[in-house]
């Protein structure tokens, strides 16, 4: 074969495909259907900014400086920083209430959720989703440094008390915000820095309490409930370097909802006596999830439909050589026959690429669109991530359709390739997502069968600082999505090498 | 029709998959059941699975194997030519599909019933390890229950129509990869789309249209009036895909050139 045999092969094998008529509907059909099924999906989703008790009044979701969407609601003690400066605290207690746990569901009772929060906070401003950066004691996870609401560094183990109360300390100087902590106030440890331009600032004490979740797995789908909770904190031996000139502390609840009578609702509040100040607060400094809104990869559920085409499709574009024993006429015109699954893999692979691009870059515009006309908050992510939500799923049915043409080449029979091929992409994803089966069954399908590609359309992370329904069924893969079609691609390659192996091997 | 129904026995008996995908209803069937009964703990009393649907989850996995064994009985025929025999053999068109029904539907019987008998058993010795006990208000599974028998024969009448449905659908697109695509999308993307659709009045009518969720609603056992659709109504749901497939497939079959 001469050096430029390959590339004829492959114009010899795209001629297969353009010239069958139904094979190029089929790929057609396919990225309509993409789009069809995927704003049928979205027009399904309809909101009325979900547990508000005022129904139509839906309140603008702060945003923070990275672009995620975030909570961004606590009780702050501040004053004005301008320039160089910090703050040092001593915290000796941090108790609060959990409203109407399991299993009663009948009392409020003491107890501090693992994430609530209490500490010195340097903040851009009091705006919602403003940048900062916070030294905090927390209910379960030991000294944190968080800033801009996906930073998270761990500091020193342990919870607070009287007798072994945390010192915490952030310090300015000029753009770098640098946290630190103590258990004697003389002996510091550096946790973190972070960066935080801006010639004035809010610097202060802060208290969050997240709401504490519960899921129950139910039979059709789990039911997630969050009940309110509330954190308070003493502080003393409060100090503060480079405040203004008799600096007055004053007091904000960043974020507080208010009844239709216009009162705040579970108001914060703060008690100052000699030096003491005890903060009460409620709500969370945190990225929001998938929980708060919609995802943008809500639209891409008609690529399943795609999908199947796609598999049919690949594997008559296999199979079919069998069938008419064009497979003779073919091996006898390149007889490296490695080289011919090769081409017939690059041909299948980049048509199904552009189709699933072409469904998937039509149906999210339009799929937002619609959810958003629904009174839905479409969870907004960088163009980045919307660009590997997008690509990525047209890679995934690319190489799932390799996968197929693989089998088809493997078993030489059609009905057997695609039952398979449908059999271990589909099936595991439904078994993982519609809470058959308990949340880590779900997550080891999800890890270890061709479905684990689908983690490529996750756009929403998961948060270790946020407790969260982490589960497949509401969107949430076990796998890193570049690993998760990884997945699939190896896979495919296995296919792809026992197809070669048996075809090198066996009469045609 | 004794001779249509001789004539398709023996074809179907001599051709090297059968066995084989009989036998694979049954061990997916059962394998799926055991992991999932297996994965599944109940630690309190109301923990909201249903024991029956649970022993019988094999059920989503053992169709496979009816849709591809009912699919290549036809599909079978046009890929090789062996239609035109066969319709020159037996010109009743409507009675030769008649009788490929009834000889895929019996075994598939057949099989079934090893498999849902298999099944329950196992649900019946793993179930009460995981928590299924009379404390959290689970008796053990029993045949002689009248909801864990409807659910056990209701799962053996479900796999039968999904071999006459996946049969309707292979005389109508005279293709086996085809078929079989039309038939698995037709069991797999309306639960997918109950994974995307929140609107709770689309997801009733999903369950309530979709002919793997409706007809697997004969598998409840527990929590009758929660359901969207009844377990015997769904179970008619399936019926009527199976019976507008089986006659699109038919009328097709009279019509067009074999």
């Amino acid at each position: 074969m001469t050096a430029d045999g390959f590339p004829r092969l492959l114009r010899a094998e795209w001629t297969k495909f353009r010239t069958v008529r139904g094979w190029v509907i089929g790929m057609a059909v396919a990225a309509l259907l993409t789009v069809a099924f995927g704003l049928l999906g979205a027009a399904g989703n309809v909101s009325s900014c979900g547990g508000g008790p005022n129904g139509d009044d839906c309140p603008a979701v702060p945003r923070g400086p990275g672009g995620e969407a975030v909570n961004d609601k606590f009780f702050f003690v501040h004053q004005p920083l301008i320039g160089d400066g910090g703050i040092t605290v001593r915290v000796t207690s941090l108790t609060g209430i959990i409203t109407y746990p399991p299993p009663n569901h009948d009392e409020i009772v003491p107890g501090v959720v693992p994430w609530a929060k209490a500490g010195v906070i340097v903040k851009e401003s009091t705006k919602q989703g403003s940048a900062y950066a916070a030294m905090a004691v927390t209910g379960g996870h030991g000294v944190r440094m968080q800033h801009d609401f996906t930073g998270d560094v761990a500091g020193r183990r342990g919870g607070v008390s009287a007798a072994s109360p945390r010192w915490l300390r952030l310090t300015r100087s000029g753009d770098t915000l640098t946290g630190y902590e103590s258990t004697d106030g003389k002996s510091w440890t550096k946790v973190g820095t972070a960066r935080l331009a801006g010639a004035a600032v809010q610097i202060g004490l802060f208290v969050a309490s997240p709401c504490d979740l519960t899921v129950e797995e139910g039979l059709a789908s789990g039911t997630t409930d969050c009940r309110f909770t509330e954190a308070t904190a003493v502080f003393d031996h409060v100090s503060l370097q480079g405040g203004a000139p008799g600096g007055r502390w004053r007091s904000a609840d960043v974020g507080v909802g208010s009844d239709p009578d216009g009162t705040p609702r579970h108001p914060g509040g703060l008690e100052e006596s000699g030096g003491t100040f005890t903060v009460t607060g409620s709500g969370d400094i945190a990225p929001l999830g998938g929980e708060a809104g919609q995802t943008v990869e809500r639209t891409l559920t008609g690529a399943f439909t795609g999908l199947i085409v796609m598999i049919v499709v690949a594997v008559m574009f296999a199979t079919a050589e069998y069938r008419r024993g064009l497979i003779r006429t073919t091996l006898l015109a390149s007889p490296r026959r490695g080289r011919v699954l090769a081409a017939k893999a690059i041909v299948i692979g980049t048509v199904t690429f552009v189709a699933g691009l072409v469904g998937a870059v039509v149906a999210i515009p339009f799929g937002e669109q619609i959810l958003r006309s629904n009174g839905n908050f479409v969870l907004p992510v960088s163009s980045l991530t919307e660009l590997r939500v997008v690509a990525g799923t047209a890679a995934l049915l690319a190489v799932a359709a390799v996968f197929a043409l693989a089998l088809g080449a493997l078993f030489r029979r059609s009905a057997v390739a695609v039952i398979t091929a449908i059999v271990a992409i589909v099936l595991p994803y439904l078994l993982a997502t519609t809470s058959v089966l308990p949340a880590d069954a779900a997550e080891w399908l999800l890890r270890l069968t061709p479905a684990a590609a689908f983690a490529i359309q996750q756009s929403v992370p998961e948060y270790p600082q946020v407790i969260g329904d982490y589960t497949p069924s509401a969107g949430y893969y076990p796998l890193a999505p570049g690993i998760g079609l990884a997945v699939l691609c190896g896979f495919a390659a296995l296919a792809l090498g026992l197809a070669v192996l048996r075809l090198r091997r066996r009469d045609a | 029709m004794r001779q249509e129904l001789h004539a398709e026995w023996t074809k179907l008996r001599t051709v090297a998959g059968t066995g084989w995908l009989l036998l694979a209803l049954v061990a997916l069937t059962v394998a799926l059941s055991v992991a999932a009964s297996a994965a599944t703990t109940c630690s309190s009393a109301g923990c909201g699975h249903d024991p029956a649907k649970l022993s019988l989850a094999g059920i989503q996995l053992g169709q496979v194997a009816v849709a591809m064994l009912a699919v290549l009985a036809v599909g079978g025929e046009y890929s090789t030519g062996m239609i035109r025999t066969t319709l020159v053999a037996m010109p009743r068109r409507a009675t030769v599909l008649a009788a490929k029904a009834a000889v895929v539907g019996g075994l598939t019987v057949a099989a079934g019933t090893v498999a849902v008998l298999a099944s329950v058993l196992a649900g019946r010795l793993i179930l009460p390890g995981n928590g299924f006990t009379a404390a959290h208000g689970y008796e053990l599974l029993s045949l002689a229950d009248g909801a864990t028998l409807r659910a056990a024969a209701g799962s053996v009448v479900y796999l039968a129509l999904i071999a006459l449905l996946s049969l309707g659908v292979a005389a109508a697109v005279r293709d086996s990869a085809t078929a079989i695509g039309v038939v698995l999308g037709l069991l797999y993307l309306f639960p997918v789309l109950l994974v995307v659709v929140g609107n709770p009045d689309w997801q009733r009518l999903v369950r309530q249209i979709s002919p793997t969720n409706a007809g697997l609603a004969i598998q409840a056992s527990t929590d009758l009036p929660g359901l969207p659709i009844g377990p015997w109504a769904g179970l008619g749901v399936l019926v009527a895909w199976a019976a507008a497939a089986l006659l699109g497939g038919g009328l097709l079959l009279r019509r067009r050139d074999a």
